[in-house]
């Protein structure tokens, strides 16, 4: 296996420098994630505005896989409407489960997360964002977890 | 314990023919032969074990106590002979007080139910220590919660030893169990049990060891510690998993009411009244494992065969090797720096969370465990979300300690 494939430049980048990190004080929505195999903890702050998401931010302590992750995944969802939103769910789920799956162009950056595929025990925890994120649009404070 | 630890006059360990009795030591993982750093989760079985679990399932398969045909007269001698090996291993007075169970977990469990349940009390205390593993944790939170007694727990320092002082101080009329690891898990500190159980034995309480990190490493002999219960897995000893071993005095178990109904545990059954079986079957119902138990004695004639004492002092030339040069390592923060440890080496690089370093590690072909380690109030004791972990056994080398050292360089090349 090739390590380049899971760690690419730009994720060892958004790991290093994640993006977006911090919260958001009065935020209109959270959420807290855990992944209790890794350890990997994650919260997400988001200011709505309507359906759009105007800002959002999150603070996290887990693996470089989480962090770029999460960091990637605030640059692509900014500004962006809850429906289009749950269309990058759907492809970001496709992208780290399907193993001949074409990343879709939709994707852009986070198509750089198509290496963790090949390591499954990974999965979870460049998806721990994402889960974290639907529990946040869905209520108003939740906790998820990957178990 | 610690006497069996240190370098005392034993045969050197002639390692590479012990590798040759592990053939899963020639697998290639990512293309680079097999290191495996990863025995304190789960050890490798040698042949001897393989053949003799092949051995029972291919000549002796039968139920057990129950048919008068050969075979599971071939299958119940097997069975209680594993048992006759398992109480020689650990030195017990009788295969009565030798019960077998899935493993450690299960054990503690059995104990936590059929001893503690029905004696405690609100009011009464469970005393364990910070350095417990999950399974010497929630088994007393649920007893905790079923009887309305409290559980209290014993402080580590910074090195990961045990504070004696203050466990001590926390013994009391009230306590009436504790429950401390032999070795941890998570830091491989060694625990100096006898002084515990002396020191329990004097308030009254029963003293339950969690064996499952120190009987790999040591000479166990349960009556000589004075345990009242010695609870250990068979596959961290080289054998099968879903087995292993409760140990509990005589008069304890015979005391205690049975954990599970079923076959097996009785005499006599009818709908007015059932009379239980005898130590050690009231406690083993339904058909037990029984490849697991003889592969398990398989796996104690080889470990003495090897002589315990050579490959404790093996384990700890590669324990103090591994340190040192961990140690000089950059960012490398070694975590549980006891004065007594066995085998385990946990360990953190500044800058790279223990999952990312376990990848790397693997992609080297190189097991090492990452994460809690089932022992998270160690992991918030040190303020940290999870370490790697590198274990030795008998079949590890100095070439092994090398190939992390070499194979943690690169990772720090990726992420630093």
């Amino acid at each position: 296996m090739d390590l380049k494939e899971l760690y690419r430049d730009v994720i060892l980048d958004h790991n290093r420098h994640p993006r977006n990190f911090g919260r958001i004080e009065s935020a209109d929505r959270s959420a807290q994630g855990h992944n209790p195999l890794c350890g990997d903890e994650l919260s997400l702050f988001l200011r709505m505005n309507g359906t759009r998401v105007e800002d959002i931010r999150f603070e996290a302590r887990g693996c470089a896989i989480s962090t770029a992750s999460a960091s990637l995944m605030t640059e692509a969802v900014k500004g962006k409407e809850r429906a289009a939103i749950r269309e990058l769910f759907e492809e970001m789920h496709r992208l780290l489960t399907r193993h001949d799956e074409v990343p879709a162009a939709s994707l852009g950056k986070l198509a750089a997360l198509s290496g963790v595929r090949e390591f499954p025990a990974r999965v979870k925890c460049a998806s721990l964002c994402w889960h974290t994120l639907n529990a946040a649009l869905d209520h108003d404070a939740a906790t998820v977890s990957t178990e | 314990m610690a006497a069996n630890l240190s370098p005392v006059a034993s045969p050197a360990l002639d390692v590479e023919r012990v590798r040759r009795d592990f053939p899963i030591l020639d697998t290639v993982v990512n293309g680079h032969p097999l290191v495996y750093l990863d025995s304190a989760a789960s050890a490798q079985r040698p042949r001897a074990v393989l053949r003799a679990v092949e051995e029972y399932e291919t000549h002796s398969h039968a139920n057990v106590h129950r048919g008068v045909h050969a075979l599971s007269q071939a299958a119940t001698a097997a069975y209680e002979g594993a048992r006759e090996r398992v109480r020689r291993f650990i030195n017990a007075r009788s295969t009565r007080e030798i019960i077998f169970v899935r493993g450690t977990t299960e054990g503690i469990n059995l104990v936590a139910q059929a001893w503690a349940r029905p004696r405690l009390r609100p009011g009464d205390e469970i005393l364990i220590s910070t350095l417990e593993h999950h399974a010497n944790i929630v088994p007393w939170q649920l007893v905790c919660e079923q009887t309305g007694c409290t559980l209290k727990v014993a402080p580590i320092n910074a090195r990961g030893e045990l504070e004696l002082e203050e466990f001590l101080e926390l013994l009391g009329p009230r306590t009436r169990l504790v429950g401390v690891a032999h070795v941890s898990n998570a830091l491989g500190t060694v625990l100096p049990v006898k002084r515990v159980i002396e020191a329990a034995h004097e308030v009254g309480a029963v003293v339950l060891i969690d064996g499952a990190q120190a009987v790999p490493h040591s000479i166990v002999d349960v009556r000589a510690l004075g345990a009242d219960f010695y609870v250990f897995s068979g596959h961290k000893l080289y054998g099968p998993t879903g087995i292993g071993v409760l140990y509990g005095r005589e008069e304890l178990l015979a005391a205690m009411p049975p954990w599970q109904g079923g076959g097996d545990m009785i005499l006599t059954v009818s709908f007015e009244k059932t009379t239980y079986n005898e130590l050690p079957w009231k406690f083993e119902a339904g058909t037990p494992n029984i490849s697991g138990a003889v592969g398990l004695a398989a796996a104690m004639d080889y470990l003495e065969s090897l002589g315990l004492p050579a490959v404790a002092a093996h384990e700890q030339r590669l324990l103090q090797l591994a340190t040192a040069e961990l140690a000089r390592l950059p960012g490398i923060e070694i975590i549980g720096t006891a004065a007594q440890k066995a085998s385990v080496l946990s360990f953190t690089m500044k800058g790279v969370h223990p999952h990312d370093l376990g990848t790397v590690l693997d992609a080297e072909g190189i097991a090492v465990r990452t994460g809690h380690h089932c022992a998270m109030p160690v992991m918030t004791f040190f303020g940290l979300p999870a370490t790697a972990r590198a274990s030795f056994a008998c079949y590890n080398t100095e070439h092994d300690v090398s190939e992390l050292v070499r194979a943690l360089g690169k990772a720090r090349e990726v992420f630093v």
